[in-house]
């Protein structure tokens, strides 16, 4: 099975990722070449086979909700790495046109 | 002092009998580290001045008489997807080139809670996506053995500093064989333990239902010592358990190989395997028979298909968990015109090439239309895959197999071809597949070059196969062959 350019693109964009003309057609026929490797499974006979999320049984894992205080060294540290910022406050993009 | 001769434990009795202090053990791998960042280049960074600290004050703790544990003073390195505080956690990521954790792993926290001492950050491929350590954006690590090869991966540059005496052991992650494939590929003990046993908290997630932290180290007694120490429940990850007693790993490895049942998977080795690879292992096998192991050949029908699944599931988990990089709150921010302009300069610019790879296989598997076809049936496989490992293990006590069809290839040799570098990860896989735990040991070299097998075990009970690996390594008189030698060929 082969991609098509406009399903590469189209993919690219639901990933939110920005990819090179070069990088465009080079994954294109890498892509194909994994998805002909993993079509084998079309081969194995899965009928009524529950399918396998974890390979432990664990259930809804509840906590109480309470406000844990994340001390000031954390705070500031996790403030430093912003990637931009006013003060202590995050500055992003417009997110409503 | 020898370096590459040390082990934790052994280290541990020296600072006991007074034969050298922390801070000169610290020291002595700190130039280690440092000469071989010229040629091996296993650390993304060294973290000299916390590590002198620390073991300055276990120095101090000691000779009030108020050592944390036996390991107090013992230095280890942190694969560089692993949060440490105060110190950069790259993933050998550009995206992530610049930031600093602004917290502790739990694993690491646990490690300082005894004393540990943090040596550095090890190299990986980018966000332990590789088998090869090459896709790091601080460059390849290069195999100690021979530095025209690379280490294995993605845990390349833990296995890298352990076998070449800069770390005593390691800390690694495992998500489909990135401790047990770069152990073995550098001759070194690994294990990747049962999924739950050690909590993820801090790890940077890959594929969230296969990750598992480990220990990399050069003995049996090394890593199950470490293991004791990370492991456990944390209520930071709902993934990890409480351990029952009959779970839990003594602190003396007991126990004998004589009357043990270890299945030997016909699937493994029918072909594919380089012909010393498979002489090497097939040795371990004949050495477990003389200690008085029963082998039994098994069969795990479903084995064909364990790479398939691993290449669908992962990839999907990976586009999940990779979408929290969007240059919003922290991490690389190449500005757009617009929000979504930024995402995907940001995204496009910090990823490396592998990583975009798999995000759009698992953005394509994951999509409308291709979810029932891809990770639905996967999962569904998955479940084959381990009830093969269920049926076998309920008749024999833990599988040997090999644990890398080859020995360490030479660099840029799959660079153009990912499908023949994901096929290296063949004999890895279906343990993470399972969630599984498993354990690489050395068991020969061919034509220079360390070639490792692997025991699996049943879920939780790393105890049978951390017992037959310490009877093992006692048997071959411990693995002090498996030293490089302190000039490996030079660079060309």
């Amino acid at each position: 099975m082969s991609l098509t350019p406009e399903e590469v693109d189209k993919i690219a964009d639901l990933a939110r990722l920005e990819l090179s003309d070069e990088e465009r057609s080079a994954f294109r026929y890498q892509l194909s070449s994994i998805l002909d490797y993993v079509g084998k499974l079309s081969e194995v006979d899965i009928e009524g086979v529950e399918p396998m999320s974890h390979s432990i049984p664990v259930f809804n894992v509840l906590r109480e909700d309470d406000l844990e205080i994340c001390n000031t060294e954390t705070r500031s540290e996790i403030i430093a790495s912003f990637p931009e910022k006013e003060g202590d406050l995050l500055k992003v993009k417009a997110v409503f046109e | 002092m020898d370096t590459r001769t040390l082990t934790s434990q052994k280290i541990s009795q020296g600072l006991t009998a007074g034969e050298w202090s922390a801070k000169e053990i610290a020291q002595a791998f700190l130039a280690a580290a440092k000469q071989g960042q010229n040629s091996t280049h296993a650390y993304v960074d060294l973290a000299e001045d916390l590590a002198l600290q620390a073991a300055d004050e276990s120095d101090t703790r000691r000779a009030a008489g108020r050592s944390l544990s036996e390991f107090d003073g013992v230095p280890i390195a942190i694969k560089d997807n692993i949060m440490v505080a105060g110190c950069r956690a790259t993933a050998g990521s550009n995206i992530l080139k610049n930031y600093v954790a602004p917290y502790d792993a739990t694993v690491v926290q646990r490690l300082k809670s005894k004393g540990l001492v943090i040596l550095g950050k090890t190299n990986l491929d980018e966000f332990a996506m590789g088998s090869s350590t090459e896709s790091s954006c601080h460059g390849p690590t290069l195999n100690p053995w021979n530095l025209e090869r690379v280490p294995g991966g993605s845990s390349g540059g833990s296995a890298a500093a352990v076998a070449e005496g800069s770390a005593p052991a390691a800390l690694g992650s495992d998500t489909g064989g990135s401790i047990r494939q770069p152990a073995a590929l550098c001759g070194t003990v690994g294990i990747k333990p049962t999924y739950g046993r050690v909590s993820r908290y801090g790890l940077i997630a890959m594929a969230s239902s296969l990750d598992q932290i480990g220990v990399l180290s050069r003995s049996v007694a090394d890593v199950a010592g470490l293991l004791r120490i990370i492991e456990n429940r944390d209520p930071k990850d709902s993934t990890s358990v409480d351990l029952l007693e009959k779970w839990q790993i003594p602190a003396k490895l007991t126990g004998s190989v004589k009357g043990l049942r270890i299945g030997l998977p016909k699937e493994y080795f029918v072909s594919g395997m380089e012909a010393g690879v498979e002489r090497a292992v097939r040795s371990a096998v004949d050495r477990f028979k003389e200690l008085g192991a029963e082998i039994v050949e098994v069969s795990l029908p479903h084995s064909d298909y364990a790479l398939a699944v691993y290449y669908i599931i992962m990839p999907c988990e990976v586009s999940a968990n990779l979408a929290r990089f969007d240059g919003v709150r922290y991490g690389l921010r190449v500005p757009g015109e617009t929000l979504v302009d930024t995402y995907r300069k940001s995204r496009g610019q910090g990823f490396g090439q592998e990583v975009r790879r798999r995000i759009i296989i698992g953005t394509h598997a994951l999509s409308a239309g291709y979810y029932d076809a891809y990770y639905r049936r996967a999962q569904q496989v998955r479940q084959l895959i381990s009830d093969d490992f269920t049926r076998v293990l309920a008749d024999v006590d833990c599988i040997l197999a090999p644990s890398s069809p080859t020995v360490a290839w030479k660099l840029g040799e799959m660079a153009d071809d990912p499908l023949a570098m994901y096929l290296q990860d063949i004999y890895t896989v279906s343990v993470n597949v399972a969630g599984l735990p498993a354990i690489n040991l050395p068991c020969g070299l061919v034509d220079g070059l360390p070639v490792g097998f692997q025991l699996i075990g049943r879920h939780f009970d790393e105890r049978t196969i951390l017992s037959a690996a310490a009877d093992y390594e006692q048997a071959e008189g411990g693995f002090d062959s498996f030293i490089p030698s302190a000039s490996p060929k030079e660079k060309k």
